[in-house]
């Protein structure tokens, strides 16, 4: 034991044997005292604050050297009880709260949902086409700007860089139209049982179209940063090893899957929102290893676009057309108009709920206050979301609001191969791992 | 199922405005008839051949919204889901998610998993129920690994415990939390956080949300 006590790495007993915490600083007492311990085992805390497990997620390290022998995940410290809440909500308003799970792929959240309170209400067919249009588009922008994070914050957690700043000044790009079209830059809340809640503005598909030509043109940048560069590949090639019986065991799905060579991609096998009227390839890779992980995220990327620009064509056919479904018993009220003040009800639904029809506005308050009902039932819809198949499971006892809510988050099922990616592996490969797995922890604990 | 207040105190239905006088529908609780449509007549079929106590074990056929769900028996759970994996292809399940049915006397807990066949393009649901007194379901985790953590989600939220998990622990909530958050008889809020000596009143006597 040391002769000094090191403010950087105190160590104390406990019956589970001697505890250091270790805050940064001056290592060197530290590794004499785990030098004279007796136990070649040691066990580390990675996490939950920590800048390289990508957000709140508590690693449990058995090690032996540099070797990893055991991983053990601790979740929930970024639990919010959104499941909880949303029984409390009704179910317009349910949409305000899956935005919020997984953070950064919130319209996929909004799309899960919607999709789930439209196949209970039997109105999955009178969403209006425009409607569903512009959900593909923003739902491909949002892949963008979700990969755009795991590229990014893949690269900087091994060390690189630059990657992190491309990727980042590029997913500003999609955060702007977002922000134009629905308002917001993240939890948008923007997709609503229905339709969406507003059209988009003029001259975003002007914007748009400009942007896609010069992100294909930045995403080269990257690419050229990081495909083939012998550093990257020495960090990621035959690193976080999952086969296909592995992935399809453990539950994982998205990218970690189709890189064992697997095209199930379930807007090919499965569609929903029409995507059996784009043209887009599933990206696969054969390595199930990081790098491969990592390629088919920065191939997406070209897929996304594609179907953006398809989308974009159906939307310039589609001008004037409704966003919203046709029965006024489900459709939000609310039409909104940009007065002097901002955005707002426009000035002639006021003049009729307020001076002309006295039904508009009883019907107006009451699909406000209480909602529409949703026939009881359960469902279960999934999408493929950008780290695999999200799945809403929707029950509903007939009331105005969900009866339960639970939410299949591939970040959560994904972040259980951690183990099987890790064990016996070194500890420097784990970053890696967990990176190529891009767990978004919002989505993991709800 | 359940009848609420309104969300402003109104009684006796989801009513929150306390002006529609609309009641609540209940769930049906019959099988569904022959034929399901869809590929659900022949997923079916081949479990009835695949295991001969298909009609022991399976409570009720229920196809909804173009969605098939199979009721089984608790007991005959673990029989029936390797059957699903290794005769009918059903790879890969996806979690489980509890439903809480208070009103459902005997049954109040349901536990609901979702089964996706990749080699066949198919998708099933399985449910099975336990009274609130018995709340043991066996565990699937040695079918199906990646259930692990959704069954200890599941045991967190609504405190079912399945039998034979290997660690059932918490894992959202912490270790030494009291309760089962998403039981319909968890009150939402009025957990009091430390925060410069300020207090959080008990659920009963703050707005209601019910």
């Amino acid at each position: 034991m040391s002769t000094y006590t090191d403010p950087y790495a105190a160590s104390r007993e406990t019956t589970e044997g001697t505890v250091f915490s270790v805050t940064g600083g001056d290592w060197d007492s530290l590794v004499t005292e785990i030098g004279q311990a007796k136990e070649e085992r040691v066990v580390v805390n990675m996490g939950p604050q920590h800048p390289s497990t990508h957000g709140v997620l508590r690693l449990v390290l058995e090690l032996e050297g540099e070797t990893v022998t055991e991983v053990r995940c601790g979740i929930g410290y970024l639990h919010t009880g959104i499941e909880k809440n949303i029984e409390y909500r009704n179910w317009t308003q349910g949409v305000t709260f899956v935005t919020r799970m997984d953070y950064l792929s919130p319209l996929f959240n909004e799309a899960a949902y919607c999709l789930g309170v439209e196949k209970l209400l039997g109105i999955t067919n009178d969403v209006p086409e425009r409607a569903t249009v512009i959900r593909v588009l923003m739902m491909e922008l949002n892949r963008i700007s979700s990969h755009m994070v795991a590229l990014g914050t893949g690269a900087l957690e091994l060390g690189a860089l630059s990657p992190m700043i491309f990727c980042f000044r590029e997913r500003e790009k999609v955060l702007d139209i977002f922000e134009l079209i629905s308002g917001l830059r993240m939890n948008m809340a923007y997709i609503r049982p229905g339709g969406v809640q507003q059209d988009l503005p003029a001259g975003a598909l002007a914007k748009i179209r400009a942007t896609v030509k010069d992100l294909r043109h930045s995403f080269k940048d990257n690419e050229n940063l990081l495909v083939g560069n012998s550093i990257w590949m020495k960090r990621t090639e035959g690193i976080g090893y999952l086969d296909l019986a592995g992935a399809t065991t453990l539950g994982v799905t998205g990218p970690v899957l189709r890189s064992t060579g697997l095209p199930w991609d379930l807007r090919k096998m499965q569609p929903y929102c029409g995507y059996e009227n784009y043209n887009f390839d599933v990206i696969t890779a054969d390595t199930c290893d990081v790098y491969g992980r990592f390629l088919i995220r920065v191939n997406e990327l070209e897929q996304s676009l594609r179907i953006i620009e398809q989308a974009v064509d159906k939307l310039e056919k589609l001008e004037g057309a409704p966003v919203m479904v046709a029965d006024k018993k489900i459709a939000w009220p609310a039409q909104l108009a940009l007065g002097g003040d901002g955005l707002g009800n426009s000035l002639d639904h006021i003049r009729e709920i307020m001076g002309t029809s006295m039904e508009s506005l009883i019907h107006h308050f009451k699909l406000v206050t209480e909602g529409f009902r949703v026939p009881a039932g359960q469902v279960y819809t999934a999408i493929e979301s950008p780290r695999g198949e999200l799945g809403a499971h929707v029950v509903s006892d007939g009331g105005t609001r969900p009866f339960r809510v639970h939410f299949r988050e591939p970040s959560f099922n994904n972040l259980q191969s951690t183990s099987a990616m890790c064990e016996g592996s070194m500890v420097a490969d784990i970053i890696g791992a967990v990176a190529s797995i891009d767990p978004v922890m919002g989505g993991v604990d709800r | 199922m359940s009848s609420d207040n309104g969300m402003f105190g109104a009684q006796g239905t989801g009513d929150t405005s306390g002006y529609g006088g609309l009641v609540p529908t209940a769930a049906s609780s019959g099988s569904s008839q022959r034929p399901y449509g869809s590929y659900f007549d022949s997923v079916t079929d081949d479990l009835e051949r695949a295991y001969p106590d298909f009609a022991d074990a399976i409570e009720r056929v229920v196809v909804d919204r173009g969605e098939l769900t199979l009721h089984i028996k608790v007991s005959r759970l673990v029989e029936v889901s390797m059957i699903l994996r290794d005769k009918l292809k059903f790879e890969m399940c996806l979690g489980v998610s509890g439903v809480n049915y208070p009103d459902d006397k005997g049954r109040e807990l349901h536990a609901v998993y979702p089964l996706l066949s990749m080699t066949n393009n198919q998708r099933i649901r399985l449910e099975v129920s336990v009274p609130d007194s018995h709340p043991h379901i066996p565990s699937l985790v040695e079918v199906w690994a990646g259930n692990n953590w959704n069954e200890r989600e599941t045991f967190d939220m609504f405190g079912i415990i399945f039998d034979g998990h290997p660690g059932l622990t918490r894992i959202l909530m912490p270790d030494d939390w009291q309760g089962h958050p998403q039981r319909k008889d968890y009150a939402l809020g009025g957990i009091s956080v430390e925060y410069k000596g300020a207090t959080t009143p008990a659920p009963d006597e703050r707005r209601s949300y019910r």
